[in-house]
């Protein structure tokens, strides 16, 4: 009950088009995540979808419905916001309870839904503080609260976690994964963190300059990306993207590898060079390499590797591992 | 501490601010305990501060001779009037400012303001016309009505400014949330701005007591307010400073009260703006 279909959907500010045109299907029941550099469009199609803002052209369908005029309370949508957008001057209670209170029911029930969604999310006894009293991610759960109760056909994220320390993102990304399991309703999630993207996403959209470079579920987006932008964006550190002579020995114009599939060794390999900076982080070392007639590589070394800076080492590329990427920077398979 | 600041320093400044400060506040102090002497000693020279012989004759006699309280209720029936009127149209307009802005809205902003800028002394004929001719002269609602009007600028820009701090994604949430436009304002939009609103409605309010302009020449018996009052008592006949100075005294306590309670209100919504 929360398919939402973009037919050829375009929005234009004066001469900039920010999104010239999308074709999008969402499931019903989906995690889908919209991801991308800043200024990609990603919110805007957030908020296209939501109706906050009017399309220039195409159509929004729900459930095969055409919302395209409807303002947005009437699309059955819920939306949690980065800012969380808090009513101050109302309670936990009245902010989670002011959806219901517009939607005209009655008190009864009003309270029964309240504290349900209340109790689903740990905010008991915070139902009499106001929003300032509350840390950060009690507010972002107040907010999840709020778009609960409407019972909405899908939940529209704004980056909701921007806002919050990084264990507290860790954390409320598993809250959210968690609830999207427990209510099996459609999830519209913004992000510019590809690794937000990778772990809570069913569907990633990956977006650049209003365009769709390409949807797929997270590991289909690392293990077959369909072009440069792509490549370089899902996969942390960036793949490696080398031109010139290795390249063209592959019969492409660009050829990537991740650092993650590249081996290390003292002793022999495909490439030589001299290690840069290493960045220890006890489960991995990253190492910067200048490899000789390649370029500069970051390569994965699993533990606590023995090299260090001024180093020489030998890397040799796993080649089932290899993409290859034409002029036009679209990969060939 | 960022910077140091001697205590000489501080003395100087304490001494500097209370001398600016009584300076200021002295005309209104002379008029106060002058409306306690009698006529002789209210033009006596060299004046007497303290010790002379204090008189309430004079609060009895303007009392006894014009009505003091018909004109006090002019005063806050076209004030308060004037002001709440003019808030059920400014916040509505200041809202589409604020929160839907076109690109002709600055225009629009600098316009109303700039109705301000026109002495309105050179409109006083064409009014007053108006006035007689709509059978508005000497009414509470003619003056009401123009008092409206003639703060209505002033309504829009500050609430403006407030509601342009307003984050607009809790309105956005709202609308999300079902709101019609109607109950977004009422339940969402003014209860985050009652702060600026009630700075807002006291200034207007202080300024609409204190218009004289219009109100002197619009009205005579029925509809005069408290500014009136006043100027009744510079007659030819000659001034009658002891007089005067108690209709003065009447006629600015209700508003230095009203001032005094609700002064960090005012201060904040006059300073507001400046800080961003």
């Amino acid at each position: 009950m929360g398919r939402i279909t973009l037919d050829h959907v375009a929005k234009r500010f004066g001469d900039l088009a920010v999104i010239p045109e999308i074709n999008l299907d969402i499931a019903d029941g989906e995690f889908a995540v919209f991801v991308g550099p800043s200024g990609c469009g990603k919110s805007t199609l957030l908020r296209l979808i939501a109706g906050l803002e009017d399309t220039t052209s195409g159509k929004i369908a729900i459930d095969g419905a055409d919302v395209t005029p409807l303002p947005p309370a009437k699309r059955g949508l819920a939306m949690v916001f980065q800012s969380y957008a808090l009513y101050p001057h109302m309670s936990v209670y009245g902010n989670i309870a002011f959806p219901l209170k517009m939607g005209g029911q009655d008190k009864a029930e009003i309270d029964r839904k309240v504290r349900g969604a209340a109790g689903i999310l740990n905010l008991t006894q915070y139902l009499d503080r106001k929003p300032r009293q509350l840390s950060g991610g009690q507010r972002q759960r107040v907010a999840i609260g709020r778009a609960i109760v409407r019972e909405p056909k899908a939940f529209l994220f704004d980056e909701p976690l921007s806002n919050l320390d990084a264990a507290l993102r860790v954390n409320m990304r598993l809250e959210i994964t968690e609830l999207h399991q427990t209510l099996k309703t459609t999830m519209i999630y913004v992000t510019h963190d590809q690794v937000e993207a990778m772990t809570m996403a069913d569907k990633i959209v990956v977006l650049n300059a209003g365009r769709i470079e390409q949807v797929g579920s997270p590991l289909e987006l690392y293990r077959s990306p369909a072009n440069l932008f792509v490549a370089g964006f899902i996969g942390s550190p960036k793949m490696n993207l080398i031109e010139g002579a290795e390249a063209e020995k592959r019969g492409a114009t660009t050829f990537g590898v991740r650092p993650e599939h590249i081996r290390v060794s003292r002793d022999n390999g495909d490439w030589v060079g001299t290690v840069g900076v290493a960045e220890h982080l006890g489960s991995d070392t990253f190492l910067h390499v200048q490899a000789d007639g390649v370029g500069p590589l970051t390569v994965r070394t699993e533990g606590e590797a023995g090299l260090s800076h001024g180093d020489r080492a030998y890397m040799t590329p796993d080649p089932a591992r290899v993409h290859r990427f034409d002029a036009n920077g679209k990969a060939m398979r | 501490m960022a910077r140091a600041v001697s205590s000489r320093h501080r003395l100087v400044f304490t001494v500097l601010g209370w001398a600016v400060g009584l300076l200021i506040f002295f005309p209104i102090l002379w008029t106060v305990i002058t409306s306690f002497k009698s006529e002789g000693e209210a033009i006596a020279s060299p004046p007497s501060f303290v010790f002379f012989h204090w008189t309430t004759e004079n609060y009895v006699e303007v009392q006894a001779r014009s009505d003091y309280f018909r004109h006090f209720a002019n005063s806050v029936v076209i004030s308060v009037g004037s002001t709440l009127i003019a808030l059920v149209i400014a916040i509505p307009a200041a809202w589409a400012m604020a929160f839907a802005p076109t690109p002709r809205t600055k225009d629009v902003l600098m316009w109303m303001l700039s109705t301000k800028m026109m002495p309105p002394v050179g409109v006083l004929v064409p009014m007053y016309l108006l006035f007689r001719d709509t059978g508005l002269l000497d009414t509470r609602t003619g003056l009401t009505g123009l008092m409206t009007l003639v703060n209505l600028p002033i309504v829009i820009w500050m609430l403006f400014t407030y509601f342009k701090e307003i984050p607009g994604d809790i309105l956005e949430a709202a609308r999300m949330d079902g709101a019609p436009l109607r109950k977004e304002i009422i339940h969402v939009l003014a209860p985050m701005a009652v702060p600026g609103i009630a700075s807002t409605l006291l200034l207007t309010v202080i300024l609409a007591w204190n218009e004289a302009f219009w109100t002197l020449n619009l009205s005579a018996a029925n509809a005069a307010p408290l500014t009136a009052f006043i100027a009744s008592y510079s007659s030819p006949e000659g001034l009658f400073w002891a007089k005067l100075s108690a209709a003065s005294t009447l006629a600015i306590a209700p508003i230095l009260v009203l001032g005094w309670f609700s002064q960090k209100r005012l201060v904040r919504g006059l300073t507001f703006g400046a800080v961003k």
